[in-house]
């Protein structure tokens, strides 16, 4: 019995032993030192689990009285983290080395956080979601305030610390209503109490915190508040890991929570998703539109990318899941090509994230200028690159789903938020000549940035087969 | 009325009162006070429950560890509380207005309570006979609830990285003990007895 | 072979067009113009070895939607074979031509690079046009006919720092839209009527459409006679006939070179090739073909005057052209298509073959060509000269009357205004013909006088300095010339002929013809094909509606204008000639003896001159009737739906209200942890009141 469990949670278990056998190892020899090689160690250690959960995993297993559950969903989720972490993990490297923060302990709290974030796709159980949850957040909150010298850094640190608790706590009230009235924490357990969608107010309550926690994650409008201050104070890798994989965990969480555990009331959180959706999808194009950082501008732009990816919830399809999936692992790949830009943009030395400060870069280094041209035009959903085709998805799941209002509003949302992204490319093709930014040196920025762009464009042909594998995972999630 | 719903009672007011306590309470020492009063009161209230050794554990951890740590906290910091209140008092009405709608509406859905058909079977089954609570415990920890109890110490790990990584530093400036040094120190090596004669000095 | 033909244009286009960088402007000329030699001499090998039969070459699937399935196919007849070999043979040597023509062209700057460009635009021209004529499907064809409407666009816009020449492409283009606009409406109602865009199913279902009444517009038409319009209406725009006419004398602003190719010898000619085409259609909707006489016969006669005031010797050349299209549509719209087909053949020769000769003399007098600033050019530019005057020869149809010996005019135009006669029972048609044969001698022989006799008018420097053009140029003119002569003499039997000869050589079945034509040709009913054509009549009968009619052309049972007009009287026989002999002497008269004379009638006669010379006044109509109308709603849709409305909202959108909501969200996003908590709280409020409101109804 527990031999079986063990065995589906192999991967989590090999990282965290990883982790806690890393962490000896380092503090007894020669610690930071160590941070260069334990950054690749774990990179690898991501994609070789990417790879293994990617090849082996087959059908769905329970572990743990339902609290685990490893099914297709759950891999396609994992596989996503894992190797956008490890993305993220090296194209930090060498700008945490050469700032002097590269601690040993970095490479092992991301390793951690991942482990939350495996658990929390993978969860069967309010419990188990919310360790996940917490484990995840956790490291998140050391990582964001790692730079301790810098006030920025560590007001970000504390922001995310004290409104996350705030969240925890919300999430933590709900997950206890929901007890209350289904008598039980597990998924199956709630599905089958709330199962004939006739269900007391107070349960749905019980919903509504939930989600309210857990649109924190995803940072979704209202909920969304500390996101900019958050990456704009963090260090630029450790945003662009914020921006990528705890995103991808929670939005699976999410799906799961939903789908899994109240599966039975669509109709009533349908509306809520909605609502939070075209919030972030409006508010993030708006307010992104006032930002001369970069690091804040994409903060906005994940919110409201997190508010088309919301969209894909709402429908409360099938498809609809699909469509997440595949406009989450879209996303992730756009933003890290652009992040790989944001980590190397740099003064004398120094990271600087105005805006402004990329004026005429096509002069300078027309190839990046042209990836950027590309991602950005992508992110903002421009035909026939492949982020069109992930707005494409969802507004079609929306439609689908007869939620034909928020297609349009979601349509509006992304013309006002080409806006932002127009400028960010008038400055590097038509800005006013400024002092140069230091020509990027870092080939493996440079590689996930062409990488990404050329992702970008030679996906439209097939999507790289991901519509099928997608379609699956979301198949074994809602059935 | 039985002692038993009268105790329940008691101990359901008094921690509602320390609580709401804590948070109005001017004082900072104060507050950490009513919170150990709603400590003790849910301690009380998981006694009338049955369950001794839960009851114990929050007397023995929360009052006689995380509470005392708080009261030294707040007593080494020196933060003007009386002026944050002030400022959070200009915020008072909103608040008090979200405050009156999200009660009115746990009102509503408080009052119209109800569970699902499946929830006493799922509440019951968890129920085991004829053991000890702490045996109890001990069985749902270590094997229900084997991924969460495993989950919680990788969750402490990383409280406990994070706490020295954002707090220790390495000064150069001091000289550090080396335990390894001093265990391996060789006295015939560190020692040189010479012989001084009198009257002469080195 | 034919693939060759037609792809080979192609391939020179896209090399010269994107390759030049890489192989250099010589090389790129030599490519396209090596490749249209190659397409043009397997023309003529498959136009000789063609035996009349009809073949379909598949070369890919093309489209597939529902019922709409279409190869992209060739289908080749004796109609495609002519065209093949008037297209390239023509693009072939005008590609040679440009070579001179094209040589350091005053209109660029030292060391800018247009020659390529203009290669290749002739190159895809030249595609496009044979595409066009190879099609064996409506969309196709539509196809080519919009590739040659671009590269006309492209040509004549080619002096793009010209604004004449850029206003003169759009009005090109523009007048084109309007009859393309026709051509696709009665490619949708084939569709709509056969359920196919194929020429053999719509043929084959072409009499059934005579039965077929068809609701359009206002009211209730036979099908067939509608669509034959709707298609002659896109034949009217491409070929410049009356109504649609205004924008080939404007299309002279492009290189002559391109003048003698896409407006005389080829592009133009499309229209007449669809009429052809058609024929299996067009010879069930009489009324359609009433249609097309009239204003064949209208446009010759209307062009002809017109020509006759006009002082560009480029535009004299447009009206002729212009003219000459005229009598190609009467041909085909009196039945005898074979001899439209015949004009076609002749007049690409000759007239492409006047053009170059005008660009030569253009050449040679530095870009002028304005003709009252030429004379005596005789002695200067002898080549040109003879060539000009075998030119002019063909066109005005000199030959001996009443027998077969003549420039190829003679005996093309002869055959239409014969066939004219028997169709219209000397009507109409015949006497616009007729009329206008008498004034294209006036206006041909009026250009050849002006430039080449009288005395050296204009700047004296220039004639100083003309000077006969490049030999790249010449040769050109000396092929032309060869076919201005012979052409007409060695076809005339098989595109005018005895009734069987042109059977023979269109490929069609022997029975059509044998039936109606028993009593006229018995003694030729021992023919080789007699016993063909009784298995034909065997295989034939039962399914005889169902099929297409075999051959390149069709003639109704009834059809027997052809073998009228060979029995036409002597003196319709021979009144063109008069008319051309008549019009010599008027403008020898005016031009040679009494030059003082045309000056005087035109002051005269004033209004009549002016009316004449501003074309009927067809572009002021035009100008008041469709251009200002359309220019004022444009401006209103513009300054006021566009500018007020849509710009109006969208900038106050994007100008005023998200400006205001950014400033918003940035006011809210105060850097305060407790006013981030409140958001949330209140967030979390107003969910539960909405589940409250909506939820808890439940």
């Amino acid at each position: 019995m527990l031999q079986a469990d063990l065995n589906i949670i192999a991967p989590e278990i090999i990282l965290s032993v990883y982790a806690m056998l890393a962490l000896i190892f380092a503090v007894y020899t020669k610690k930071d030192a160590l941070a260069g090689l334990l950054i690749w160690t774990t990179a690898a250690l991501f994609t070789g689990l990417a790879i293994w959960i990617g090849m082996s995993g087959s059908g769905e297993n329970i572990a743990f009285d339902g609290m685990f559950v490893d099914d297709g969903f759950a891999r396609f989720a994992k596989v996503v983290i894992l190797l956008s972490a490890a993305a993220i993990l090296l194209m930090g490297k060498d700008y945490m080395e050469r700032r002097n923060m590269a601690r040993f302990e970095y490479p092992l709290l991301v390793a951690l956080s991942v482990v939350g974030m495996m658990v929390m796709v993978s969860a069967g159980d309010l419990m188990s979601l919310y360790m996940g949850l917490e484990l995840q957040s956790l490291a998140l909150y050391v990582v964001a305030s790692m730079r301790r010298d810098s006030i920025k850094s560590t007001e970000a640190g504390l922001k995310y610390f004290v409104l996350g608790a705030l969240s925890s706590g919300i999430l933590l009230y709900g997950a206890s209503l929901v007890y209350g009235y289904a008598g039980t924490t597990g998924f199956a357990g709630i599905v089958m109490a709330a199962g004939n969608g006739q269900v007391s107010l107070g349960m749905l309550f019980g919903l509504v915190f939930v989600i309210s926690g857990l649109a924190f994650k995803v940072s979704a409008v209202p909920f969304h508040m500390w996101t900019p201050d958050v990456y704009e104070g963090a260090p630029s890798p450790i945003t662009a890991f914020f921006a990528t994989a705890p995103k991808v965990a929670a939005m699976g969480l999410f799906a799961r929570v939903l789908f899994d555990a109240f599966g039975g009331v669509i109709g009533d959180w349908q509306q809520i998703i909605a609502l939070l959706s075209v919030l972030s999808m409006f508010l993030g194009a708006i307010a992104a539109i006032g930002q001369t950082d970069i690091k804040r501008l994409m903060a906005y732009s994940s919110i409201a990318h997190m508010g088309f990816a919301l969209m894909g919830l709402a429908a409360g399809t099938a498809f609809g899941v699909q469509a997440l999936l595949i406009y989450m692992t879209i996303y992730v790949t756009m933003n890290i090509g652009t992040f790989a830009f944001i980590i190397s943009m740099e003064k004398d030395g120094r990271p600087v994230t105005d805006i402004k400060s990329l004026s005429m870069l096509s002069k300078r280094e027309p190839g990046k200028a042209l990836a950027m041209l590309i991602l950005l035009f992508s992110l903002a959903g421009v035909p026939p690159l492949v982020g069109f085709f992930g707005k494409f998805y969802v507004l079609r799941a929306a439609y689908d789903a007869g939620l034909a209002w928020l297609a349009i509003a979601g349509v509006i949302a992304s013309v006002i938020g080409a806006f932002y992204y127009l400028r960010i490319v008038f400055y590097i093709y038509f800005g006013e000549e400024t002092d140069a930014l230091d020509k990027g040196k870092s080939p493996i920025l440079w590689g996930f940035l062409m990488a990404s762009a050329v992702i970008m464009l030679v996906g439209v042909v097939n999507l790289f087969g991901i519509e099928t594998i997608a379609a699956n995972a979301a198949a074994t999630l809602v059935n | 009325m039985t002692l038993v719903v009268l105790a329940f009672y008691m101990f359901a007011i008094s921690t509602l009162l320390g609580g709401l306590m804590t948070v109005i309470s001017r004082n900072p020492v104060h507050s950490v006070l009513w919170l150990i009063l709603a400590f003790l009161s849910a301690a009380g209230l998981f006694v009338l429950l049955g369950a001794e050794f839960v009851a114990m554990l929050l007397i023995i951890v929360y009052v006689g560890a995380v509470a005392v740590l708080f009261l030294f906290v707040v007593m080494m910091l020196d933060v003007d509380f009386a002026e944050l209140k002030a400022e959070m008092a200009r915020y008072m009405p909103l608040a008090l207005l979200i405050g009156v709608v999200v009660l009115m509406q746990l009102g509503i859905a408080i009052g119209a309570w109800e569970v699902a058909e499946t929830a006493e079977a799922a509440r019951g089954a968890v129920t085991p006979e004829d053991v000890t609570n702490t045996a109890a415990l001990g069985l749902l920890l270590y094997d229900k609830y084997f991924l969460l109890f495993q989950l919680s110490g990788l969750i402490l790990l990383v409280a406990m990285i994070g706490a020295i990584l954002l707090t220790l530093r390495h000064r150069k400036d001091i000289k550090r003990q080396n335990v390894l040094q001093q265990m391996w120190r060789d006295p015939a090596e560190a020692m040189e007895n010479i012989d001084v004669k009198p009257g002469q000095g080195l | 072979m034919v693939t060759i033909i037609l792809f080979a244009p192609l391939i020179g286009a896209l090399v010269a067009g994107f390759g030049w960088r890489f192989i250099g402007e010589t090389a790129a000329q030599w490519i396209t113009t090596g490749m249209l030699f190659l397409s043009a001499l397997l023309s003529w090998v498959v136009f000789l070895g063609h035996d009349g039969g009809t073949t379909h070459i598949v070369l890919m699937r093309w489209i597939e939607s529902g019922s709409l399935s279409t190869d992209w196919g060739i289908r080749l007849d004796r109609v495609t074979a002519t065209m093949l070999i008037v297209v390239t043979t023509v693009s072939a040597l005008v590609h040679l031509y440009s070579f001179g023509y094209m040589d350091k062209d005053p209109q660029w700057k030292e060391g800018e690079s247009y020659k390529p460009r203009f290669f290749a635009y002739l190159s895809f021209f030249t595609f496009s046009m044979l595409m066009l004529v190879t099609s064996d499907n409506l969309v196709q064809m539509f196809f080519g006919w919009e590739g040659v409407g671009v590269a006309s666009y492209l040509l004549i816009g080619f002096y793009y720092r010209k604004p004449s020449a850029n206003a003169a492409a759009i009005k090109a283009f523009v007048v084109n839209r309007v009859g393309d606009f026709g051509f696709a409406l009665g490619i949708f109602g084939l569709f709509y009527l056969t359920d196919s865009i194929k020429l053999d199913d719509v043929f084959a279902a072409a009499p059934e459409l005579a039965n077929t009444q068809l609701s359009f517009l206002w009211g209730e038409w036979n099908a067939a006679n509608l669509i034959a319009v709707l298609l002659f209406i896109g034949a009217m725009g491409k070929s410049a006939q009356l109504f649609l006419h205004t924008w080939l004398p404007d299309a002279m602003e492009g290189p002559t070179p391109v003048s003698a190719l896409i407006h005389a010898a080829t592009m133009v000619t499309a229209g007449v090739f669809l009429v052809i085409r058609m024929s299996p259609l067009i010879e069930y909707a009489p009324e359609a073909k009433q249609f097309i006489v009239f204003v064949g016969a209208s446009t010759a006669f209307f062009a002809a005057t017109v020509g006759l005031v006009q002082n560009d010797i480029k535009r004299v050349i447009a009206y002729s052209t212009c003219s000459q299209l005229g009598y190609m549509f009467v041909a085909a719209g009196v039945g005898v298509y074979s001899v439209a087909l015949f004009h076609l053949l002749t007049h690409a020769f000759f007239k492409a073959m006047l053009f170059l000769s005008a660009g030569s003399v253009i050449n040679a007098m530095h870009h002028e060509q304005d003709m009252r600033n030429y004379g005596n050019l005789r002695k200067k530019i002898p080549y040109t000269f003879w060539a000009m005057m075998i030119g002019t020869l063909a066109i005005t149809g000199v030959g001996i009357p009443l027998t077969t010996i003549g420039f190829a005019g003679f005996l093309s135009k002869d055959a239409v205004i014969e066939s004219a006669f028997a169709g219209t029972a000397g009507g109409y048609g015949f006497w616009m013909l007729v009329i206008a044969a008498m004034f294209t001698s006036f206006y041909s022989w009026r250009l050849m006088f002006m430039t080449f006799y009288g005395r050296a008018r204009g700047d004296k420097h220039t004639h100083d300095n003309a000077h006969e053009s490049p030999l790249v140029m010449l040769v050109p003119l000396g092929v032309l010339a060869l076919g201005a002569v012979f052409s007409g003499m060695i076809w005339y039997g098989s595109f005018f002929g005895d009734h069987n000869k042109v059977n023979a050589f269109f490929g069609i079945e022997a029975h059509v013809s044998s039936e109606e034509t028993a009593t006229d040709d018995t003694a030729n009913t021992g023919h080789g094909s007699a016993a063909e054509a009784e298995d034909a009549v065997a295989d034939t009968a039962g399914e005889h509606m169902a099929a297409a009619p075999v051959g390149a052309i069709y003639m109704g049972s009834e059809n027997n204008v052809m073998d009228e007009a060979h029995k036409a009287p002597v003196w319709v026989k021979i009144s063109p000639f008069i008319a051309m002999i008549i019009g010599f002497l008027f403008a020898y008269w005016f031009y040679i003896v009494n030059p003082a004379l045309p000056k005087a009638l035109a002051k005269h006669q004033r209004p009549m001159y002016l009316f004449l010379l501003n074309k009927w006044y067809f572009d002021e109509i035009y100008d008041y009737i469709f251009i200002r109308p359309a220019k004022a709603i444009g401006t209103f849709l513009w300054k006021r739906g566009d500018g007020k409305v849509i710009d109006g909202t969208l900038n106050g959108i994007a100008m005023g209200i998200i400006p205001f909501f950014t400033r918003l969200a940035g006011r809210m996003q105060t850097g305060y942890i407790f006013t981030y908590a409140l958001a949330t709280v209140i967030g979390i409020t107003v969910l539960i009141t909405w589940m409250t409101l909506t939820g808890g109804a439940q």
